[in-house]
């Protein structure tokens, strides 16, 4: 079971908040398929939010294929995100950091180096490449 | 789409002062809405009103379907917590729920007893010995314990600790999430409406600034700025909700379906409170607000 938190300050609509925590739980094997996810009354309740933002992010996850209703009993897992990519984040982390040492020693700062990060995986998504 | 609550050119004098005039409203059913304003705005009149508390001096409202106040039926069907929660201060917290089960046709004594034994009230404490929060607390059990199809609360949390104002809406909320009742809640506190409410009513100088869905207002609504000799090139069908200048720069809130696509302007999203706080800044007087004007 895991427990959402929701961030007034950072402007992401909070049921968007749901659905990232999720992600980001799958992705990190913290959640796996058949876990069951906190009903709406106890994410109601940790968070004092309106029950609709909570169905709101549980359609969302559903229509994604991530997690499946069980009526009566609760939405459990039905999909993890990135499970046989887990062992491939090893070296493909060490790449990154020898890129990132490259690029600094060409003199760019982090916000340089983010946007390029950022640009490089959207036009590489808009032809299809990644 | 059911209406919880719809007013039309609803309007109450106190003798020769308007409290609230010229209110427009439809208010969908299943939502939980906050209504925002400064104090004196309207808006415990407007709630008096759709609890049958107040009659209207002109227009009509109808709550639920039926006008407020006027049957029986419709009594039942709305759960109300007046400003500052009040209880009897001499009663116990029991006697309370004898006097609710008495009361109330449709009272859910085991609701009630659950709700309180999960609070920790002490059924033999007299309503006077218990702190702000916990009569809160009571108060709301004794309107949700009546399994109303919509609740009115007036500044709920206004006199609450945070701790306390958290545990009260959560009660709130997941009362909500069980029996699925409409809310319409005032509170000048945005940072609480930002979690709990979907809906949102601005009330400025008794009239109605602004009304809807939440996240619909916050992705028709946009901080502009730019170079103040911009200003004059924008689309005329942006609604300009609020500006500010200084010798170069201009900063416009205006609201808009459409992107804005002039790279002159940096256009940014706006939170809850700011959008609160830009129609609080800068209440229209009249029921059109004219179209941006366009001078160079």
């Amino acid at each position: 079971m895991i427990e959402f938190h929701l961030d007034t300050r950072s402007g992401v609509p909070p049921y968007q908040q749901i659905v990232q925590q999720v992600r980001h739980a799958l992705r990190l094997g913290l959640l796996e398929v058949g876990d069951q996810l906190p009903t709406v009354k106890e994410a109601v309740a940790a968070m004092a939010i309106n029950p609709n933002t909570v169905l709101k992010a549980y359609r969302e996850l559903e229509h994604l294929g991530l997690v499946a209703a069980r009526p009566g009993i609760g939405i459990f897992v039905a999909k993890t995100l990135g499970d046989h990519s887990l062992a491939a984040h090893g070296p493909l982390r060490q790449d990154l950091m020898r890129w990132l040492a490259k690029a600094r020693r060409a003199g760019l700062d982090d916000e340089s180096i983010e946007a390029i990060f950022r640009d490089v995986v959207r036009s590489a998504s808009a032809e299809g490449v990644a | 789409m059911t209406v919880a609550l719809e007013a039309n050119g609803l309007g109450k004098r106190y003798g020769r002062i308007w409290g609230l005039s010229d209110c427009t409203l439809a208010i969908p059913a299943g939502r939980v809405v906050g209504l925002v304003g400064p104090n004196g705005a309207g808006k415990t009149t407007l709630l008096h009103l759709a609890v049958g508390l107040l009659q209207p001096t002109t227009g009509s409202l109808s709550v639920l379907g039926g006008r407020p106040g006027t049957t029986s039926a419709q009594l039942a069907r709305i759960g109300f917590v007046a400003q500052d929660a009040p209880t009897y201060t001499g009663l116990s917290v029991g006697d309370h729920l004898r006097l609710g089960a008495w009361m109330n046709p449709s009272w859910d004594a085991r609701l009630a007893e659950e709700r309180l034994g999960r609070l920790g009230l002490d059924p033999r404490r007299k309503a006077g010995q218990l702190s702000g929060g916990q009569r809160a607390q009571l108060a709301l059990t004794l309107a949700v314990a009546k399994r109303p199809d919509l609740l009115v609360l007036d500044e709920p949390v206004a006199s609450l600790d945070p701790l306390a104002r958290r545990e009260f809406l959560k009660g709130l909320m997941e009362g909500v999430a069980e029996h699925g009742a409409s809310v319409i809640l005032s509170s000048h506190i945005v940072a609480d409406l930002q979690r709990v409410c979907d809906y949102v009513v601005v009330l400025v100088d008794s009239r109605v600034q602004v009304a809807g869905d939440i996240q619909e207002l916050l992705a028709t609504h946009h901080r502009l700025t730019g170079p103040r000799h911009a200003r004059g090139a924008l689309p005329g069908d942006l609604l300009l909700i609020g500006e500010s200048q200084t010798d170069r720069q201009s900063t416009l809130i205006v609201r808009t379906d459409g992107p804005i696509l002039d790279p002159a302007w940096t256009v940014e999203q706006l939170d809850l409170e700011d959008l609160v706080l830009a129609y609080m800044t800068h209440p229209r007087e009249h029921e059109r607000r004219p179209h941006l004007e366009i001078h160079r």
